[in-house]
């Protein structure tokens, strides 16, 4: 079972593809540009199609997806969790 | 796996053009002429209305842009025939002339100094004979390089980055060395990709181009907006299904232009392009726009991803939806042509998920009815550039 996948290995984050993801469960990551899986524990529930953080990731610091910029953390965010609109925001507004 | 050799069912046009559906349509030029144009297609059954809320008092490049989605909607090989019916006779004829000039059978009413009644019955005899007409045309074995293929996404989550533009992708890289005609869009959803195009572009006048409009966009979006585009880009819908960000919108939406395609020029909303390959049209993002923008371009057939579950069809343009998420294949199954989710389990990978969508567009291209179709979806909403006099 491929509980989220990621483009590239480099991405910071990644995307949830199974509904019903619960705090605590043990994920298995698939990283479709190596075709390679990864294992990750989920810190908190996160709905389908939604992101999870890969590493801990520093307020401030650049959020990479598909092996590029997509905006920056707003606040720390662990390896895990919930990666979405109140924790990652744009560069541009 | 498709090649050269690869063939579809179509209707051959006066014009040497292929279409795969074979509508007689009754245009309206303006808003006053809806209620003409669709008692005409209650009369004469198998003809389509196409209602519209616009056409007076439009000028300049506003009124140029009316016209020419008007009048590609009618030239598009999609359709056998057309009958045109306006509030006048003028600018009716603009619309019949320019439509006149692919070979096909059209003709116009003005309803001034006639009314409705009499204007109803003079169109339904008219549509009458061409539906007639064009129930014989039999479809014809084609090439696939004379097939003209479009894509837009829609209700997009990180699933459609992840699966359904890819498989899109996928199949537009098997397209392109063929020679079909192919077209993307959306330039405010590139926003954050642009690079990514630019890298694409043919040559450096192409790349010019498409900076050039991606840029004058951008100008737009700053002139109008009242804080920023948070509200608008990405959705709600978007946002619910876990996009975050524009810019990883546009990185998911890029991956419908697939990994190698090369982007051979770059056309105004409803320009028909002027030869095969990948082309970039300078459009809004909103699905029943850019959608009836391509249809009017002369696109037949039309890829449409979508994530959370966008349920857009078209009058004369069949949409093909392709979804990767499982949810909203399961939820909104009446509305999915090709479930790609088995992509995201890693049991399938983009080359099979690209070879089935190819093969459903076929059948679909053949006649399979797409599921817009059959639901009755006829989104047909004509870009408005500024308001009216």
């Amino acid at each position: 079972m491929i509980h989220f996948v990621l483009h590239d290995p480099h991405d910071s984050v990644a995307v949830v593809v199974v509904e019903g993801v619960k705090a605590g469960q043990d994920l298995t990551g698939w990283i479709m540009d190596e075709d390679r899986t990864i294992t990750l524990k989920a810190r908190q529930d996160i709905p389908i199609g939604h992101k999870l953080a890969l590493k801990d990731i520093k307020n401030g610091e650049t959020i990479i997806k598909y092996g590029h910029d997509i905006g920056l953390a707003t606040a720390d965010i662990k390896a895990g969790s919930h990666a979405h609109v109140h924790n990652i925001k744009t560069k541009r507004w | 796996m498709i090649s050269s050799k690869t063939t579809f069912w179509g209707y051959r046009r006066e014009n040497g053009r292929v279409g795969v559906r074979n509508h007689v349509i009754i245009l309206p030029l303006d808003d006053l002429s809806n209620a003409a144009c669709e008692a005409v297609a209650n009369n004469i059954k198998g003809t389509l209305a196409i209602p519209h809320p616009y056409g007076r008092l439009q000028f300049g490049a506003d009124l140029d842009l009316h016209f020419r989605t008007l009048i590609g909607t009618g030239s598009n090989p999609n359709v056998a025939a057309v009958v045109v019916i306006g509030i006048e006779e003028e600018w009716t004829k603009r619309i019949v002339e320019a439509i006149a000039k692919t070979g096909k059978p059209v003709t116009g009413f003005g309803i001034e100094l006639h009314g409705d009644h009499d204007t109803i019955l003079r169109a339904s005899k008219v549509a009458k004979e061409y539906v007639q007409w064009a129930s014989e045309l039999k479809r014809v074995e084609r090439p696939i390089n004379e097939l003209w293929v479009s894509c837009k996404c829609g209700e997009s989550d990180t699933t459609s980055g992840c699966g359904s533009n890819p498989t899109v992708g996928n199949a537009f890289d098997k397209l392109e060395p063929l020679g079909v005609t192919l077209c993307f869009g959306e330039t405010t959803e590139i926003t954050g990709g642009e690079h990514l195009v630019a890298a694409r572009c043919a040559t450096p006048a192409v790349r010019e181009k498409f900076m050039f409009m991606f840029n004058r966009y951008q100008e737009v979006v700053e002139r109008h907006k009242t804080s920023d585009l948070m509200d608008s880009q990405p959705t709600k819908g978007n946002i619910a299904g876990g996009l975050t960000t524009i810019e990883e919108k546009a990185l998911g939406n890029i991956q419908k232009i697939g990994k190698k395609c090369n982007v051979i020029g770059v056309i105004d909303k409803a320009e028909v392009p002027p030869g095969p390959g990948l082309w970039f049209m300078d459009s809004s993002s909103a699905a029943a726009e850019m959608v009836t923008l391509l249809a009017a371009s002369g696109y037949v057939v039309h890829l449409f991803p979508t994530g959370q579950g966008n349920v857009i069809g078209n009058p004369i343009l069949p949409v093909i939806k392709l979804s990767a998420n499982p949810r909203t294949v399961r939820t909104m199954s009446e509305h999915i042509d090709h479930d790609c989710s088995g992509l995201l389990q890693r049991q399938k990978n983009l080359d099979e998920t690209g070879d089935e969508l190819l093969e459903i567009m076929l059948r679909t291209c053949n006649g399979r009815l797409t599921s817009a179709e059959a639901l009755g979806h006829r989104e047909f909403v004509l870009t408005r550039l500024y308001e009216s006099a």
